[in-house]
């Protein structure tokens, strides 16, 4: 049996969307900018698919709605693109140090065109304090840009406060919300957001696409230059099949978002009690309950995340060590050092996300399977010299 | 040796994207043994400011890809792991660190005892291997009568890597396979075609994994600032000129000295604490008598008294007969029976059994030699004077 835990790095398409999807990829293969009857039906399923992510996000206004080619870059088209248009009101952007590395890289390179960035401080929950952002805020701030759910510890921001923060201030809020849309009950009048970044292959969507809600009257400039699709927002010929997909996923996932988060939070709760029972040293990262129902962050201590992916993975369960886009890297994650946790501590965490796939059997799998190999990794690792146990 | 019969449980196989462990690899998947790959990334994801940095040997981003392939082919799991801070730490920085003690260094001697049979078989017992297998060129056998995991140079003794491994424990050399020991160079290329490895024909590597062209180039890139010039002296004592930082140096090193002399002048020694240069001729470079430090002993568990050896003291270079007496635990001296040139302090000596030359007694690293005495000179045998005259050569294949 092998068990996937790694939803929050992507999710397998949904046999629905893709049945959504061929037709587009087929005989419905128009472009919407063309005249002609094949341009009119793609143009048609097209603007169905916006009304439809329109709405998941509580708003009737589908030309809120932009296309993108994923999550990443409807984050860069929030930053970059409220930053060039607003940059003569002011050039100082806030964004919390455990952001998305889309949003952290993106307000790296508007600092090194000179604006100014400031990253609030997390606590050692993972939670962030609305009264930080109030005090952040300066004349000349002109955007704040915060994650909604995080991707490595599920830990939720206060985004309706920060929302009405930034409201009262005149200030642009973006939040980041590939991980929670379609997870939570997300509503851009209820957060106060301005800018909110979605992605579909988080949700049993494609990969590939995505969507930037960008509230009428919000000051911004594109991305990307050339035609004038997306209301001139977003260049190039609309990706109408991902399209589609990312609309259909949406619905599915709010369709049974209760009934997932009802079962997969339980399910979560049991595959982090079973490890913390069956092993000590075992500490939770992040807030118990602040949190997405479906993502937990565990440290064992004195063993090697790396070894223990890699172990499980031999043994079929598929978790992570944080941000897939991070693997690999020497860097210990942003998110836990941004808590003030140790070195040793982040070195040794692994992420587990569950899906709307899982089962209780594969959860009942891990159980099984990862307390002994935990134990034997530590016995190992007693006897080894201190230069390997200091690694990463 | 019995192998792969005897192999219970995982085997962990450092495949570097060469086609020696490629072919490691493949062998013991063929005879059903559950097999990992693993990869250890040891060069930085981008590319280095340095460019003397080389990008297509081993374990580089290329060979990362090499060694995926070959994985993918041969339907086994295969993971990359960072080794980029591991590697410096252990590797690197002693390679800089001997070079600027006036040694010059083995850095494969630690990067296989010390990554790959020592932090990366630790991960791998986490993982749940039992093994750990590599592409060298060398066989590991039982010896009943010790008790004792012992080291022989491989069958193809062109292609022989047992002078790299002398620094194994008898715990690593019991979980160590080392598969294509048993063939031929030409061997493995043609199991690599059969198998359908696309690394069949790739080149052997040739240098020091991350030194391109010139050591001195990566020195000066990597401890610039620790690279002093000063003075050049002969052994009586006289400046003869002046040098770019003792770590550009060599033992027997003839070239690039800038002094002229009626005799070809070489250098002989170097006093890093004093920052100097020491030249003379070539009969100041032979020796009988090495003192070598950090013995690794694998066929014995000690040396009882004096021991008849083959002696090697450079990878390039066929093993010479001699005497290895015991001094102290980790530190013996080599007497050779007849003088050996250009004898360079921080390479490896090697000792083979006299009585059968394939078996690796142990070995360490060399700290000093004893220069002839004048008498010795003369006895010298002028033959075998002009047919050596190369410098050491820290490279692995």
């Amino acid at each position: 049996m092998r068990v996937y835990l790694d939803h929050n790095a992507t999710t397998p398409l949904d046999p629905e969307v893709l049945a959504a999807m061929v037709p587009y990829l087929t005989e419905k293969f128009g472009n919407p900018s063309s005249l002609h009857a094949w341009g009119w039906e793609a143009r048609q399923a097209l603007e169905q698919a916006r009304t439809t992510i329109a709405r998941a996000l509580g708003t009737a206004d589908k030309d809120t709605i932009v296309f993108t080619s994923g999550g990443t870059e409807a984050d860069n088209l929030a930053l970059t693109g409220v930053a060039a248009a607003q940059e003569k009101r002011g050039r100082h952007v806030i964004v919390s140090s455990v952001e998305h590395h889309a949003v952290l890289n993106a307000a790296a390179h508007l600092s090194r065109q000179g604006f100014e960035v400031t990253r609030l401080p997390v606590d050692s929950q993972g939670l962030l304090d609305p009264d930080d952002v109030r005090r952040a805020i300066r004349p000349d701030t002109i955007l704040v840009s915060l994650i909604h759910g995080n991707n490595e510890t599920g830990v939720l921001f206060p985004i309706a406060s920060v929302g009405w923060i930034c409201r009262e201030r005149g200030v642009t809020f973006h939040t980041d919300a590939v991980q929670s849309f379609g997870k939570l009950p997300l509503d851009v009048g209820a957060l106060h957001a301005d800018l909110l970044s979605l992605s579909g292959h988080k949700i049993h969507g494609p990969k590939g696409v995505g969507a930037l809600f960008i509230r009428r009257g919000t000051r911004m400039q594109p991305l990307l230059h050339g035609g004038t699709q997306e209301r001139s927002r977003r260049a190039g010929t609309e990706n109408v099949p991902a399209a589609v997909g990312l609309a259909r996923a949406a619905e599915l996932s709010l369709r049974d978002r209760e009934a997932v988060a009802k079962r997969l939070g339980p399910l979560r709760d049991r595959l982090e009690r079973g490890i913390m029972a069956a092993l000590p040293g075992i500490l939770r990262n992040g807030h118990a309950t602040e949190r997405l129902p479906h993502t937990t962050n565990l440290a064992f201590a004195g063993v090697e995340a790396e070894s223990l992916i890699l172990a499980l993975d031999l043994h079929g369960i598929g978790v992570s060590s944080g941000a897939a886009c991070s693997s690999g890297s020497l860097e210990p994650s942003h998110v836990l050092m941004a808590m003030g946790l140790p070195r040793e501590r982040v070195a040794s965490s692994v992420r587990f996300s569950l899906g709307r796939t899982t089962t209780e059997e594969e959860i009942n799998r891990v159980l099984e399977i990862l307390p002994p190999i935990v134990e034997r990794m530590r016995r190992v690792n007693a006897g080894l010299p201190a230069s390997v146990g200091a690694r990463a | 040796m019995t192998f792969p019969h005897q192999v219970k449980g995982t085997v962990v196989v450092a495949m570097s994207g060469g086609v020696d462990s490629a072919v490691a690899a493949a062998l013991l998947a063929r005879q059903g043994v559950p097999v990992v790959g693993i990869t250890l990334r040891i060069w930085p994801s981008q590319r280095p400011a340095d460019p003397s940095q080389r990008f297509d040997s081993c374990c580089s981003p290329g060979a990362v890809e090499d060694a995926r392939a070959v994985a993918e082919t041969l339907g086994i799991p295969h993971y990359v792991l960072n080794y980029e801070a591991e590697f410096d730490r252990e590797v690197i920085q002693h390679f800089a660190e001997a070079y600027l003690n006036g040694e010059t260094p083995n850095p494969c001697v630690p990067c296989n005892s010390r990554l790959k049979f020592g932090s990366l078989f630790a991960r791998a017992k986490g993982w749940g291997a039992t093994r750990m297998a590599t592409g060298h060129y060398a066989r590991v056998e039982y010896d009943p009568a010790t008790g004792r995991y012992r080291l022989r140079r491989a069958v193809d003794p062109r292609k022989d890597q047992s002078y790299f491994l002398y620094d194994l424990t008898q715990d690593q050399l019991a979980a160590a396979l080392f598969p294509v020991g048993h063939l031929r160079k030409e061997e493995t290329r043609r199991l690599a075609a059969e198998l359908g490895l696309a690394v069949a024909t790739k080149p052997d590597s040739q240098e020091i994994c991350f030194v391109s062209r010139d050591y001195r180039t990566y020195l000066r890139a990597r401890v610039g600032d620790a690279i002093i010039p000063g003075i050049i002296r002969d052994a009586a004592g006289a400046v003869r000129g002046e040098h770019q930082g003792v770590a550009l140096y060599t033992v027997g090193q003839r070239r690039g000295l800038g002094i002229a002399n009626h005799q070809p002048l070489y250098v002989i020694h170097l006093d890093p604490g004093k920052n100097e240069v020491i030249v003379g001729e070539d009969k100041d470079l032979w020796t009988r008598d090495v003192e070598v430090g950090r013995v690794n002993l694998i066929a014995v568990a000690r040396l009882a008294g004096p021991q008849r050896v083959l002696a090697k003291i450079r990878y390039a270079q066929p093993a010479a007969a001699a005497t290895v007496i015991p001094r102290d635990a980790d530190r013996v001296r080599l007497c050779f029976d007849e003088p050996q040139r250009a004898v360079a302090p921080g390479q490896a000596a090697v000792f083979y059994d006299a009585n059968d030359p394939d078996l690796v007694v142990g070995g360490g690293t060399i700290r000093r030699r004893q220069r002839l005495s004048n008498a010795e000179h003369g006895m010298m045998n002028a033959e075998y004077r002009a047919g050596k005259a190369n410098g050491p050569d820290p490279r692995e294949t």
